[in-house]
């Protein structure tokens, strides 16, 4: 399935120390799903096996209604393979197994909570924090949201109420919120999808350096070629529906990257070729690679 | 002082609206058997106010007790079928067809079941205020972002957090509209009922001072209850303003 990367890759990300017991792999053996049942049975992935590893970066990229989405909702738990098995942090999937972060494009903030107490809410629901929620949520829990809030740049910002921020900013504060309760998996479904070109490379800074400060195992889907070859540290693209993995590759550029690199030849001739996989995945011109 | 102008400007429409009416009356030598003026009204709700005072209290009472248990009723059903998708199938139109059966049908019911006096009040004024209160609460539940759900899932909130941290909060502008249209429809069903089967409260005193021709005591009646209406009214918006702030971002809510 792999192929030749460019030949920048010198400097590859260090695979995330191992730490803790609970390692935040996902594994999807010949997993498929298939929406509804009968006639109106519509498949959404067909066998799918894909191994992600503690501490890894992966994006999804590939065509839209490809499952990308529906793959990042079978590591969440959200939705339950038709076949085959899932298994999240050494377990078959359950919401529980291990602390999961998640963002959409849609940031999702309440509006009748400021800023910092969106950001906290995590915390409000899964323990050990919930535990302390009432005693911390001055005290500890409000230092540790201003702290993530001050990384993104919204320090003066906490005790605001979502309208009062724009689009790029509520994103950040969903970032923050995903992060907040020290997740070992993170899913982000096209985060920065309805964000301006320069917000949202923006954002790609702050979270390539969030990651590498947490360093939790992230999924992220993509439509973006140039955000996933910024961040991921492996790229997965899919075919269109019922999805299936076409190509993986180890994205070996140093880090921290910076938006500057996104022009090199290298970095071009990447996305390049991703770009050529997802047209003929398109148009179905694509032979199937397995 | 653009906002004190306002007022001033709207309170002085409503008084020119009693004045015409008085003027009407005497200009047209109306017999008050008709169509009594605002002054005789106001001249026999000073007047009979000792008398009347007893029964304020127990329309009020009565209407208070019905809506607090239409706003518990309309709460819980309004928050199953928001939730359940079972509920929303058998018992929404079960609410839809209660709803639209008149509840003059109902009171004899209830006479007939409790005797006549306040508890047929108390059940009439909450059979018609509870409906708008479950429907609101129901729309506001399933309007909560589909997107949001999945965060808190993911987080293995149980449907029990995901209803406490984000439905309800969600629905609380809808409840407070829905509890300024029931509080006034919680008076019609007390009234309705006092006026059919009850020895006491302003509908019974209206049905007597009608049946005596005191036509001026009859429209004291209403007034008395529009009073009411609006006092609790305004009581409810002032409430909601506090609660639902973030709503209304127009009033330059914690804009600091």
């Amino acid at each position: 399935m792999s192929q030749a990367l460019p030949k920048l890759a010198i400097v590859a990300d260090a695979p995330a120390a191992a730490t803790g017991s609970h390692p935040a792999a996902i594994e999807l053996s010949q997993t498929t799903v298939t929406f509804g049942r009968g006639a109106n049975a519509v498949p959404a992935l067909s066998e799918t096996s894909l191994k992600i590893r503690d501490g890894e970066f992966l994006a999804l990229v590939g065509p839209s209604g490809c499952g990308k989405s529906t793959i990042l909702k079978l590591a969440s738990g959200l939705v339950r393979p038709t076949t085959g098995a899932v298994i999240v942090g050494g377990r078959e999937v359950a919401a529980k197994a291990l602390r999961i972060g998640m963002a959409f494009q849609n940031p999702t903030m309440l509006p009748w909570l400021t800023i910092e107490r969106n950001v906290m809410l995590p915390l409000k629901i899964v323990q050990p924090f919930r535990a302390s929620y009432g005693r911390e949520k001055r005290g500890a829990f409000r230092d540790k949201a201003h702290a993530l809030l001050a990384q993104v740049g919204l320090r003066d910002f906490a005790g605001k109420y979502p309208w009062q921020l724009s689009g790029g900013m509520l994103q950040r504060a969903n970032l923050c919120r995903a992060l907040i309760h020290e997740p070992r998996l993170l899913l982000l479904d096209e985060p920065f999808g309805a964000l301006d070109q320069f917000t949202r490379e923006e954002l790609w800074a702050i979270l390539q350096d969030l990651w590498l400060e947490h360093r939790p195992t992230v999924l992220l889907v993509t439509h973006d070629l140039r955000e996933a070859g910024f961040l991921a540290s492996r790229i997965c693209v899919m075919s269109a529906r019922p999805g299936r993995i076409l190509d993986d590759s180890e994205i070996g550029f140093a880090r921290p990257r910076n938006i500057a690199m996104t022009f090199e030849p290298d970095f071009v001739a990447l996305n390049q070729r991703l770009r050529d996989l997802i047209v003929n995945a398109r148009t179905g011109a694509a032979a199937p690679g397995a | 002082m653009p906002d004190i102008k306002r007022k001033f400007g709207a309170a002085a429409l409503i008084a020119l609206f009693f004045l015409s009416w008085e003027m009407f009356c005497l200009l047209s030598g109306m017999s008050d058997l008709i169509l009594p003026r605002p002054s005789q009204v106001f001249a026999t709700l000073v007047q009979r106010f000792p008398i009347l005072w007893p029964h304020i209290l127990q329309t009020l009472g009565t209407t208070m007790l019905g809506f607090a248990l239409g706003v518990l009723l309309g709460v819980s059903l309004g928050a199953m079928i928001g939730v359940s998708r079972t509920a929303y199938d058998t018992v929404y139109p079960l609410l839809i067809g209660f709803s639209s059966i008149p509840k003059v049908a109902v009171v004899p019911i209830f006479v007939l079941w409790f005797g006549s006096g306040t508890v047929p009040a108390v059940l009439t004024s909450l059979a018609i205020c509870f409906f708008p209160i479950a429907v609101n609460i129901a729309t506001g539940l399933a309007t909560t972002e589909p997107e949001m759900e999945d965060v808190l899932k993911a987080l293995g909130a149980s449907k029990l957090d995901i209803l406490w941290n984000v439905g309800l909060p969600r629905t609380m502008p809808f409840f407070f509209a829905s509890l300024k249209v029931a509080i006034t429809y919680a008076f019609v069903g007390t009234v309705l009922a006092e006026t059919v089967a009850s020895n006491r409260g302003i509908g019974n005193v209206m049905m007597s001072a009608s049946s005596n021709f005191n036509v001026p005591l009859v429209f004291a009646g209403l007034f008395i209850l529009a009073g009411l209406g609006v006092a609790l009214y305004v009581a409810f918006s002032l409430i909601e303003m506090r609660v639902t702030g973030w709503a209304n971002r127009k009033n330059d809510f914690a804009a600091a």
